[in-house]
């Protein structure tokens, strides 16, 4: 089965520097290179153990997600900067409604799933019908949401809910003796169901048509608005998503959670290979992204004597050398 | 002929672009199995009709009756469902798609929602197929050359009937309307024989054709009837065998014959000495076919021809300010390799761009401002021009063009059109230009600062500067010019001395056949 359309077109070696998969390819091998790197410098603090590499999934399970709906915003050529602040804002209000108001879980996710939905169609809506750049719409939604955290409360609301902790505490057991948290599990299917929805829709193809060209897409008879705002609705709700998945992780609301936590997506999409102008880039790449990212951190951890904002030094330097391939790959594409 | 019904009547059709009008009470009617040309120079509101009946763009007023019934239409998709096809201009496809996805997209095969590829793929080699390609459908289209990106633009619209049928390789199966906007302009003479040869398929079929093409030759070669616009009006709607190529360029150009020679005055000085510039098989594709040209000092070199001939591609290339890639430019004597604007500039040579408010004046600044630009571009932004010579310099050039308000300090954009272009040609003068080139000087402006500019162009080729003059009134080349040449198609079809023999009457013939005895 070939899995995208265009994968195995073009054998001749010459070509695979235009090869849409090669920075995918690029960051895949930059993660085993790091992972080899950590395996044979921390051999003997257990590096090697199974569950290193899950807890990669456990602890950056809800940026997967968050990135996996920044994957299709950026693919159509756009960006959310709202997705921190959303994040934020999930937390506030499911700790909320569980602790204050005493609602149970399953009633709070969807209303919680629903507002960051909503919010995104609503922002997707001003994008596309008043012609406004992305970037402001957004950027007003992230002060939106960050705003509305302070409403509902000043304080941090932690949540001792017995249902929160026994999801949270759940182990879903692998082969081998390790697991994965219900955290990482969700955000693994997401991922599987976006990349069906961007292989085998044409919801998904309708994405890489306005990323390619937003005009043409208009003028082939695409409906660019519905897909446009839909793109917004569907980062809103991947948002809340990840902000549910951070409650169980941190089993807390905090006006101040994932400050910032936009950029680390919008890096993780990068790093990953999608093209900033929109219409190129796999979510799979999105994938290895959050890996890099998170592997990062781990082997920062690791190494003990480093203190934590070598992880930002390391994140910087990586953008940049990713952009810097983008840059001389879409060059060497338009000539 | 008996006439049946149309199946497409436009009715007082206007389209208003902020104030401007694009078209003005424009009718138009498609019979079903005619090829139809819309036909005039660039700018005449051709695309503009075609973007208005398939909802691009709203309609400001008029009527659109389709098989009968009045209808609507506001975006190009319904257009797509009431069976108006179309390929507009620009090429409008996605470079990141592949190809099959950009024939089929929208109508991709599906089960269950879910995109079934392989079929994706058959169909649409089935329909590359059908059309004597032979290319791989699941590559980018990105990575094929232009021409072909035309043709599957072609394809898509051909073959965006019902996909049932489609399937069953009847490709125009629904398609009542094809619209083919310029669809010619990059595919060679294969190709476009390839294309008539589906157009004529097609119309056998009952498909109303509308074609616009600026390629006389073709439109005499395949179509049955023809609309003519200019300035956002229609002039008339004839049948193509009524109407011969010389009538049809003045239709376009809206000039009688008799008022074109009477203007006509030649004026011809022969010069021997070496020529200042040389193009020799100087092309860009999709802008100019290879072309010689010289123009010595003093010289004025006058170009004709319709808009949208090649005439500013051809200018551009001398500039430097689109790069060539065939042939070569000698100036002064030297192979020069015009990369950029500024490695013409280095020699000498000053371009006066078509379009003077997005291209070179800027009309937030003062007339000084903007006269000494140029000159200071040339000394380098770290030399700044002293104050007292720059005053100097501006108060002679406003001078000595009679710029109006004589006020250095006039924000730009608030000057009448002739003498913002004063301004600009002050800024170049200013650079003790060798060669000027001057793209359609006198659009837009009165007709007193028209003739200023004209007077102007004299007295600097007598005091030694080459010409090559650019304009779309032939009459204004024809007593301008030393010596002439002819575009016609993005080529240079004729190169002449001017002379008595050189009448207005005999360049349309040119410009409208092509051939130059
Ligand atoms: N989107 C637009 N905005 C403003 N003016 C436009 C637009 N499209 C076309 N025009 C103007 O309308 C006129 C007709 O243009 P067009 O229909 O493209 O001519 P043609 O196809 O005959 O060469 C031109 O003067 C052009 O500048
Ligand atoms: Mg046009």
């Amino acid at each position: 089965m070939s899995v995208i359309d265009g994968f195995r077109t073009r054998a001749e070696g010459l070509r695979l520097l235009q090869d849409r998969r090669l920075p995918v390819l690029v960051t895949a091998g930059l993660f085993v290179l790091m992972f080899g790197f950590g395996a044979f410098r921390y051999q003997s603090y257990g590096f090697l153990d199974a569950q290193v590499f899950m807890n990669l999934f456990i602890d950056n399970g809800y940026l997967l997600v968050a990135a996996v709906g920044a994957t299709f915003v950026i693919l159509t050529g756009g960006i959310d900067l709202s997705v921190g602040s959303v994040i934020g804002f999930t937390t506030m209000l499911t700790a909320w409604l569980v602790e204050k108001q005493g609602l149970p879980l399953l009633l709070v996710a969807p209303i919680a799933l629903g507002v960051g939905a909503f919010g995104g169609y609503l922002m997707g809506y001003v994008i596309h019908h008043f012609e406004i750049e992305p970037f402001i719409v957004t950027l007003a939604g992230l002060f939106f949401f960050r705003g509305l955290c302070l409403v509902i409360s000043k304080e941090s609301i932690s949540i001792t809910d017995p249902t929160v902790d026994r999801l949270a505490q759940t182990h879903v057991p692998l082969p081998g003796g390790s697991f994965l948290s219900i955290a990482a599990v969700i955000s693994l299917a997401v991922l599987a169901l976006a990349f069906y929805v961007l292989h085998y829709t044409r919801f998904g193809r309708r994405v890489y048509a306005i990323g390619g060209n937003e005009q043409s897409a208009l003028l082939m008879g695409l409906p660019v608005a519905g897909t446009k705002i839909a793109v917004y609705t569907v980062s809103g709700f991947c948002s809340a998503l990840s902000g549910l998945l951070f409650t169980l992780y941190i089993q807390s609301g905090d006006p101040l959670h994932a400050v910032g936590l936009e950029l680390d997506a919008i890096a993780a999409v990068v790093v990953g290979g999608t093209l900033l102008t929109g219409g190129s880039g796999y979510v799979i790449g999105t994938l290895f992204g959050v890996l890099v990212l998170g592997l990062i951190k781990t082997l920062i951890q690791f190494e003990g004597t480093l203190s934590s904002w070598w992880t930002k030094i390391a994140t910087g330097v990586l953008l940049f050398a990713f952009i810097l391939i983008q840059r001389t790959m879409t060059g060497r594409r338009r000539t | 002929m008996a006439e049946p019904r149309p199946v497409l009547e436009m009715t007082g059709i206007v389209k208003e672009f902020s104030g401007t009008r694009a078209l003005s009470d424009v009718d138009f009617r498609l019979f079903p199995g005619e090829i139809h040309a819309l036909l005039g120079e660039n700018g005449a509101g051709k695309s503009t009709l075609i973007k208005v009946l398939t909802g691009v763009h709203p309609l400001d007023g008029g009527t659109v009756v389709l098989e009968g019934r009045p209808v609507r239409i506001t975006s190009p998709l319904q257009a797509q469902q009431a069976g108006i096809s179309t390929v507009y201009q620009e090429v409008n496809l996605c470079q990141n798609l592949s190809v099959a996805e950009n024939i089929l997209i929208g109508r991709e095969p599906v089960a269950a929602g879910r995109i079934r590829w392989k079929e994706l793929r058959r169909r649409a080699a089935q329909l590359v197929t059908r059309f004597g390609l032979d290319l791989d459908v699941s590559a980018p289209l990105g990575s094929h050359p232009l021409a072909v990106q035309q043709l599957v633009a072609i394809i898509r619209a051909v073959g965006s009937g019902n996909p049932a049928a489609a399937d069953e390789g009847d490709a125009a199966a629904g398609t009542r309307v094809l619209i083919l906007d310029e669809p010619t302009s990059s595919l060679d003479r294969d190709e476009v024989e390839e294309l008539f040869a589906l157009m004529r398929r097609l119309r056998q079929d009952g498909v109303a054709i509308l074609f616009v093409s600026h390629f006389l030759d073709q439109i005499y070669e395949v179509c049955d009837r023809m609309t003519v616009l200019r300035n956002g009006a229609l002039v008339g709607e004839h049948l193509v065998a009524d109407l011969d190529q010389v009538n049809l360029v003045k239709l376009m150009i809206g000039k009688d014959l008799d008022e074109l020679e009477e203007l006509s005055e030649h004026h011809t000085e022969p010069d021997t000495s070496e020529p200042f510039l040389k193009a020799e098989g100087l092309s860009r594709a999709g802008g100019i076919a290879p072309f010689d040209l010289e123009v010595r000092a003093g010289e004025v070199l006058g170009l004709a021809g319709l808009l949208g001939s090649g005439r500013t591609e051809l200018a551009r290339l001398l500039f430097g300010a689109d790069t060539s890639d065939g042939g070569k430019v000698y100036i002064g004597g030297d192979q020069a390799a015009l990369r950029e604007p500024n490695d013409a500039i280095g020699r000498g040579v000053a371009f006066l761009s078509e379009n003077r408010r997005t291209e070179g004046l800027v009309p937030d600044l003062t007339v000084r401002e903007n006269i000494i630009l140029a000159l200071q571009a040339a000394r380098g932004w770290t030399r700044p021009v002293p104050a007292s010579q720059r005053d100097e310099l501006v108060a002679k050039y406003i001078a000595a063009l009679d710029i109006r308000p004589a006020d250095p300090e006039a924000k730009t954009g608030s000057l009448s059109g002739g003498n913002q272009q004063k301004v600009l040609l002050a800024r170049w003068l200013l650079t003790q230009p060798k060669l000027l080139i001057l793209d359609e000087p006198t659009r837009g402006i009165d007709v007193g600062a028209k003739a200023e500019i004209q007077k102007l162009v004299v007295s600097l080729s007598e005091e030694g500067v080459a010409v090559v003059y650019i304009s779309a009134e032939l009459e204004e080349v024809l007593r301008l010019s030393h010596t002439m040449g002819v575009l016609r198609d993005r080529r240079l079809v004729a190169r002449m001395a001017n002379g008595p023999d050189v009448t207005a009457g005999r360049v349309l013939e040119i410009i409208a056949s092509g051939e130059h005895q």
